[in-house]
Parts: C-alpha cells; structure tokens; sequence
C-alpha cells in the first residue's frame, strides 16, 4: 500500500462475518482496494442494512450513490456507505434495479436516507418504495427526464432563458452554436472501440462490397466498345521499349568512380 | 345591533359568516432563495404560527451544474478544477478527496515533502473557511465587527494560496500524485510569521462575541442535537462534534501525514449552535499548531509522485528530454488510464465529511464519480432542528451548520 489514502482498521475476517451474518440475502462480496462491497437481494435491503446498523455497529449512513450501467438486464446500482464510528470502518451494500422495480426505502433507518433517496430518484429515476416525500430534489421545478443517466446527453434537452418580450423565463430546445466535441484520445492500439479509417482491411472486419450483378449482358461491359479497347496496343510495352530501364547493382545504383 | 354584540363574544353563524378573522390560520413564507442570510440559493417555505417556525421545507439544487455529469466527459486531470467550484470556501479542500481517490486506485506514493504541503494547505484552507464561516454566523445574529476583522485574516489566507498556485481561491493545486508546483521557501517563513501574528487579531475578534449576552441568547439553546439524532441524521465535521460525539477523520482514519501531526478534537457538551460555533473556533487554533508541525517537520524532495506516467514534468525537463516531451503531451491530452474499480474516500472538510465515491472502468475518464457533499445531510435536518423555534433563530442555524451551496446543490 504506497498511497496515503485514509486508513481504516483492519478489512481481515469483516466480510466473512459480515457475509454470514446478512445470510441468504447475499449475492455477492467484493474486497477490492483495501474496501468491502456487498451486493444484496434488493427485497431484503431494508432488514440487512437493519442489521448492519443495529448488530454491527454500522451507525451512520454516509451515502446512496446510483450508478448506471446500461448494459446490464438491471441497469442502475444503488450503493449505500456505511460508516461504523466505533469500529472505525466502513463498507459498501448494493443493490441493483432497473426503471420499474422500486428499491425498498431506508427512510425508516436512518432518516438521512430521506434527501439521499430522493437525489437519486432525481438523477436516475430509481424509485423507492416506503420514501413519503419522493420529489426531485436537486433539478428545476418541472424537469423532465433522469439526467445522470448514462443516455441522457450532456448538454440536455431545453435550454432556458429570459424572455424581454414575454417578460418572463421561458425554456427552448437547446441549440448549440457549435457542434458538441467529444473529443477521443485514446490510444488506437490501446483497445479503443472503433476502426480507423482504412484498418478495416486488416482485420477483416470490413462491410462485404456490394456484389456485381451480370444479369444483363451490358453489365458484363463486353462488347463492340470493349474488344475495340481490347485491341489496342498497350501504351506501357511502347515506353519500355522506348527507354531501358536502368541498371541496378546489389548496392543500389552506382555512383560516378566507384565499383571498378 | 344583535350582529355586533356577537362579534364582541365570537359567536358566528350562518346568518353572518365572518371573514375568517375568529380562526387564525399559520403563515407560509418563502426565505430566499435572494436572502442574505441563506448563504447562497437557498430557498425554505416555512410554515408559522405566529413567529414560531412550524415546518421548514428547504429547496435546494438552485446551484445545481451537474458536475457529476460533467466529470464523466472529462479525464481525470480536467475534472480536477470541478471540485474547487463545489465548496468555494474551501477549495483545496475539495480537491484533497479527489485526489486521494485516484491515487488510492493508481496505488500512488506522494512524495513526503507533497504530503507536508498538502496537510499545510489544508489547514490554511481550513482556517480560512472557518473564518468566513465564523464571520457569518456572528453576522446573522446581529453582530458587524468580527466579521469585517476575520475577514482579514481571510484575505491573508487567500494572499497564501495566491503565492502558492497563482489563483487565490480555484487553486487546481492538489494534483494526483501531489501537488502542482513547490513552493518558495519564503512564502514558508512569512506563513510561520502569520502564524504567530494572526492568532492575536482572531483573539481580539472572538472575545467580542463568545462572552457577549446578545451572542449567547441567540445561540445557547438554540437547535439542540443529541448524539443519536447527529448519527442518524448523517451529521459530519464540526457539527457533529458539537454534539458531543469526537470524530474526526483526520484523527481516526488519517490520510496524508495527520498520522504524524499531534492535535486535540474540540467536542462540544450540549449539541447547540453556541457549540458548533465555538468548535470552529478552536478548530482554527488546533489547525494553526499542526501548520506550525508541518512547516517544522517538512522535508526536502519533490513535491510530486515522479513516475511519469501520472505526472506530467516539468517545463524546464520538457526543453531537454524528448522522452519528457511525449509524456507531457500524452497527459495532457489523452490523460492517465486509471484501473477498473471503485473506492469511497472521504476527508474532513472544514465542513465535515466530504466523500467521493469514483468509480472507474479502466479508461482516462471517470465512469462515474459521486460527490457526498456535507451539506446535503445538514441541510436535510433543517426541518428536524427549526421546529419549534423562532424565526429569527432559523439564520443562527443556518450560520451553524456552515452551508456552502457550490457544494451541497453540486
């Protein structure tokens, strides 16, 4: 361990006595980066951060972070941080979810979870179920849409200004005066996500061409015009002919007082 | 006749309804989000009955940017300066938990003459928010001189920071790795001068208030908290020490040299806003002694990690080394690679516990970095610690509490 990160006490044997003691609801235990996570049944949330809280000296809730993962069957993580001021130590309870399932609510726990909950009800659109005052909390008044969704774009969708003729604030479709530049410095050859112009002919990777249909004999581009073309003689054999090329030795073309 | 005789003994009936005048109904009123006293964009509908405060509903996200949004489009060094515009009281602050964050999934050492520097200016950031803190809290419940002689010493602060990075508040100092540049050994002495100097003007500021009757009717008694609704709250930082409760991350989960620095943790006894207040107030004194330590202590050497692949050198090594030349542009365009994994760092804040939970898929951008703000959970309670009392009490708490909104809305 070279950084100088906070330092907790000891992680050794806490997520095999955490793991036993949350049971059956355990789906997963993760000890990576001197930090405990475990994700748990989403029903059984509530009743394990109980226990966390009440058995295991976990006191204070110190966060709910949603993460989204479009890729995932259920796309949004939902991490609670768990700080035990007497043993010194936190940990990490996730639950996963998706748009339509609710997340069961810890208001009850600890009351903070309240505005916790809401902020990623804001931002991801995950519901809570048993949170009483679930409004959005950090965006406008009217806001449409979950913003830190990872398919939310960054600029978003209205813009919003005063209005001297209305004399009021009035909301517009965002336009940009510029094009919005994601600009992409990973290294091509460091596993970056698309092709480069002209690599697809490496890997084999490229489109198959349109193929070339013959059903008509003027497709073929045979005829009259083409044995015509056909017959005349070839303009490379003549300058061949009119110039040698010139000689070449092993080393190269040879220079004036050299090689005799 | 008949009609005024019954008006005299408040009897209404159908006959003459009355205008409402018998029933006295509470008063809804909106504080903010344009008032002094809020500390930024903060809105409350407040409930009153009478002038006592009934229900307080706070909104906020007003200030609200999405920097969290905004840090996944950028890599980790440029969304650096994001977190000196969170708490702009305490800029460096911000950044020591970003910061640590990524050095503790590079696995990073920081040189110890960067870990000094930081811890330095950490507690100089720490003075100096408390300053403006202090200032404002003795301003909403009446009092004008301290504010204007804190101020001062505030304005030296920032005079420090210029000196050190250029920028007086959005300092972008703290780097992964370390920090950005090393400091001139006389700005060292001329802040071990202040140290001695400035304590006296701090003195003088807060004898006019801690002993002062006004002072401590508006704040003794005032939003008491005990420790089990502190802890369930989510409280951090000096609030939650002024309930009694000594937590202090530097002390029990240090991070950068604190291990080494020697200082006390001022608990309060009753949990109200006279106590929150007067923990800052010693807070500024215990951050003054472990500045004297880290400007006694600090080594030579450089002041940032010296592997090249994290930080970028040099101007200077730039004109000479080719190799210094590819590495400068690669970390400034396309930026360091961070392992997948995610961690939750969290440092004491002048505020409190001020957290980030960075999440990181293996590229040179943040695939998802959460910001726990101190204020958020604070703030929530505002409702829980109002009720009840005076409205003019609901400014001495909001005083306490210290609220940034760079921070809290995010």
């Amino acid at each position: 361990m070279a950084h100088s990160a906070p330092i907790i006490s000891s992680n050794s044997g806490v997520a095999a006595k955490l793991g036993k003691a949350i049971g059956a609801a355990l789906i997963d235990t993760v000890e990576a980066y001197g930090e405990i996570s475990f994700t748990v049944e989403r029903k059984k949330l509530a009743t394990v951060l109980e226990k966390l809280r009440d058995k295991h000296e976990y006191q204070q809730l110190m966060e709910i972070a949603g993460v989204d993962y479009p890729d995932r069957a259920e796309r949004f993580e939902v991490c609670y941080h768990l700080l035990s001021l007497t043993k010194n130590h936190r940990i990490r309870v996730k639950v996963t979810t998706d748009e339509d399932n609710a997340v069961p609510s810890v208001t009850h726990i600890w009351e903070v979870a309240g505005w916790l909950e809401r902020e990623v009800f804001d931002m991801y659109g995950v519901l809570f179920d048993g949170n009483t005052d679930l409004r959005r909390i950090l965006t406008d008044y009217g806001f449409q849409g979950h913003p830190f969704r990872k398919d939310f774009p960054l600029t978003g969708y209205v813009e919003m200004r005063y209005s001297e003729e209305d004399k009021r604030v009035i909301y517009e479709p965002v336009k940009l005066a510029q094009d919005f530049r994601s600009f992409d410095f990973m290294s091509p050859w460091e596993g970056a996500d698309y092709i480069l112009p002209g690599d697809e002919k490496v890997g084999g990777e490229a489109p198959p061409p349109t193929p070339k249909t013959t059903d008509d004999k003027k497709d073929t581009g045979a005829g009259a015009k083409a044995d015509k073309e056909a017959a005349k003689p070839s303009k490379r054999k003549k300058a061949a002919a009119k110039k040698p090329a010139p000689k070449r030795t092993k080393s190269g073309t040879q220079k004036k007082g050299e090689g005799k | 006749m008949s009609d005024y005789l019954d008006e005299m003994d408040h009897i209404a009936d159908e006959s003459d309804p009355t205008v409402g005048d018998l029933e006295i109904q509470n008063f809804t009123i909106n504080f903010g989000p344009q008032h002094p006293a809020a500390h930024g964009v903060l809105r409350m509908v407040m409930e009153l009955d009478g002038e006592v405060v009934e229900r307080v509903d706070p909104h906020v996200g007003l200030l609200h940017r999405g920097t969290e949004k905004l840090i996944e489009h950028k890599t980790y060094l440029q969304a650096l300066p994001y977190f000196d515009r969170l708490d702009y009281c305490s800029p460096l602050a911000m950044e020591h938990s970003y910061v640590l964050a990524i050095e503790k999934l590079l696995d990073l050492e920081v040189p110890l003459r960067g870990q000094y520097l930081r811890v330095l200016f950490a507690e100089l950031t720490r003075i100096c928010n408390h300053m403006l803190n202090i200032g404002a809290h003795v301003m909403d419940v009446g009092a004008m001189t301290p504010n204007i002689w804190v101020f001062e010493i505030r304005e030296q602060c920032m005079g420090f920071f210029e000196r050190a990075s250029g920028a007086r508040m959005h300092s972008a100092w703290f780097r992964p790795g370390g920090v950005h540049q090393d400091v001139p050994l006389k700005l060292l002495t001329d802040i071990a001068d202040w140290l001695d100097e400035f304590p006296k003007l701090f003195d003088d500021a807060m004898s006019l208030v801690v002993g002062n009757r006004i002072f401590k009717q508006r704040n003794v008694d005032i939003a008491t908290v005990s420790q089990d609704d502190a802890i369930r709250w989510g409280f951090s930082g000096p609030v939650l020490r002024g309930s009694g409760v000594a937590w202090d991350l530097r002390k029990s989960q240090p991070y950068d040299v604190y291990d080494r620095m020697d200082f006390e943790v001022p608990v309060g006894t009753k949990g109200d806003c006279y106590d929150r207040f007067m923990v800052r107030v010693e807070e500024v004194r215990q951050s003054a002694r472990i500045m004297r330590q880290c400007l006694n202590e600090m080594p030579e050497g450089p002041v940032a990690s010296t592997d090249r692949k994290i930080v970028p050198p040099k101007r200077a090594e730039m004109k000479q080394s080719m190799e210094a030349l590819i590495h400068h542009f690669k970390l400034y365009t396309e930026g360091f690679h961070v392992p997948a994994g995610e961690v939750y760092v969290a440092t004491e804040s002048p505020k409190g516990e001020f957290g980030v939970y960075l999440v990181s898929d293996g590229t040179n951008k943040p695939y998802r970095c959460k910001i726990r703000p101190t204020a958020f959970s604070h703030l929530q309670a505002m409702d829980f610690m109002t009720k009840g009392h005076m409205l003019p009490d609901a400014t001495a708490i909001l005083g306490a509490i210290d609220v940034v909104f760079g921070e809290c809305d995010r």
